[in-house]
């Protein structure tokens, strides 16, 4: 039995951080339709973007926003082994947005010399809970707030900003070119902000479909300028991941540390 | 065959008459192709200015409702959003179907369609530069988008042609003052 556990557990320590920090993703089957139609979506989490072969993406946070701002219900949803799957009908003209939405608050600290930490999985943080769960004189306390944000779009029709209007919380996108009308041959400049307000100088990454057939990743990596705004010339057409994210210490009380990211994906056409 | 000699009459009409109205012909060939199985194409054509604005559709073909289809069956309008320049430019913003412009798709053959701007589904063109585009797309096949710069208006009558590569044939515009 002890060789087994240690034959287990050594690899899964050996791997690297970022191998464990799985990338989520959604993959429209289509953005840019005509009104009435039906598109399929599907989601994961893997190292790759766009790879099934990890988990399949939590759908428990899925938000549809339709063109005029009301929400939306996907249809058939499924999870499955390496991706989730759900469809959505169009049945608005304008733009939509799919979101899945994580926030949370986490608390670590040390215990007779073990690491604690709080809400376990499958516990939700309250203040009640908070106060009740973590011992006032906690050692190394660190509480942590954390807002990831994955989103895609689809368009009917014309394209609009409706469903686009930031929350004005953590790291979210909004368009200076609109997100259903990218071509290979055209740049394209986005605007990230933090908390409602530009995002200066955050580092971001832009990944294309079809890793698995390539030898190298190739992340297209680029800086926001002073308002916020980054262009991105696509080098050809396909599905794009474009991920920032960020560490501060802008959190909601207790957390002290905050962590938020935002993942998008986009369809290029070419001309 | 009834698009070529409505528009010799035009034309014949246009050479006596006294006044003289300016004409746009054009001429989008269908070409036979070598396909296992043959869908028409959609076939859009339009007039952009020099900001890429779409100022006139001439011509939209797609597959119109069929009666008697079923309430599931897709409609016609699904693979507009396929003839993908037209759309972005033009269709996305547009209610199907267009008086005077959108109509069944063609088979494999040359049609000629003549248009005077200010009549008809046809605007007035200011005087400037502007660019025709021919966009064809066909299930189970390729997408073509072809075009031809011209000035409007035309100080002489003018034919210009290009020659597509796939679902396109001869593409011609003949402008005449």
């Amino acid at each position: 039995m002890k060789t087994r556990y240690l034959v287990a557990m050594v690899p899964a320590l050996l791997l690297p951080v970022s191998a464990l920090a799985h990338n989520t993703w959604l993959q429209p089957s289509k953005t840019v339709l005509s009104t009435g139609q039906w598109v399929t979506f599907d989601g994961g989490a893997s190292t790759q973007p766009f790879v099934k072969d990890h988990a399949p993406l939590r759908l428990d946070a899925l938000v549809i926003t339709a063109p005029d701002g009301t929400p939306v219900h996907a249809q058939n949803v499924t999870v499955g082994k390496l991706r989730s799957s759900f469809d959505l009908e169009l049945d608005q003209e304008g733009t939509y947005k799919i979101a899945v939405v994580m926030q949370g608050m986490m608390a670590t600290w040390e215990e007779d010399e073990q690491r604690k930490r709080w809400p376990g999985r499958g516990e939700i943080f309250t203040p009640e809970g908070f106060a009740k769960a973590v011992p006032t004189d906690a050692q190394n306390l660190r509480v942590s707030e954390m807002i990831r944000r994955l989103e895609t779009y689809v368009t009917a029709g014309q394209p609009n900003d409706a469903a686009l209007k930031p929350s004005g919380k953590g790291l979210e996108l909004i368009p200076v070119t609109a997100f259903n009308d990218l071509y290979s041959d055209e740049p394209a400049t986005f605007q990230l902000l933090l908390d409602g307000k530009p995002a200066a100088d955050l580092t971001v990454e832009i990944i294309a479909d079809g890793i698995r057939y390539r030898d190298a990743v190739d992340p297209i990596e680029l800086k926001t300028d002073a308002d916020g705004r980054f262009t991105v010339t696509w080098p050809r057409p396909g599905l794009y991941w474009v991920n920032a994210s960020l560490q501060d210490e802008h959190a909601t009380a207790p957390a002290t540390a905050r962590s938020t990211s935002y993942t998008g994906v986009f369809e290029v056409l070419s001309p | 065959m009834r698009y070529l000699s409505m528009s010799v009459l035009l034309s014949c009409v246009l050479a006596t008459g006294s006044v003289t109205a300016q004409q746009i012909e054009i001429g989008v060939q269908i070409p036979q192709l070598d396909a296992a199985e043959y869908h028409r194409p959609y076939v859009a054509a339009w007039v952009e200015d020099g900001e890429r604005d779409v100022v006139a559709n001439l011509l939209v073909w797609y597959q119109q409702e069929r009666k008697g289809a079923p309430a599931n069956a897709d409609r016609g309008t699904k693979w507009l959003p396929d003839l993908r320049q037209w759309w972005r430019r033009s269709g996305r913003g547009l209610t199907m179907p267009i008086d005077g412009v959108s109509s069944a798709t063609r088979a494999v053959g040359e049609y000629q369609v003549s248009f005077m701007p200010g009549k008809g589904a046809m605007p007035a063109l200011a005087a400037g530069e502007y660019t025709l585009r021919v966009e064809a797309a066909r299930e189970e096949g390729g997408r073509e988008l072809l075009e031809i710069p011209f000035a409007w208006p035309p100080a002489v009558a003018t034919t210009l042609t290009v020659t597509g590569n796939s679902e396109l044939g001869t593409f011609s515009l003949t402008v005449k003052p």
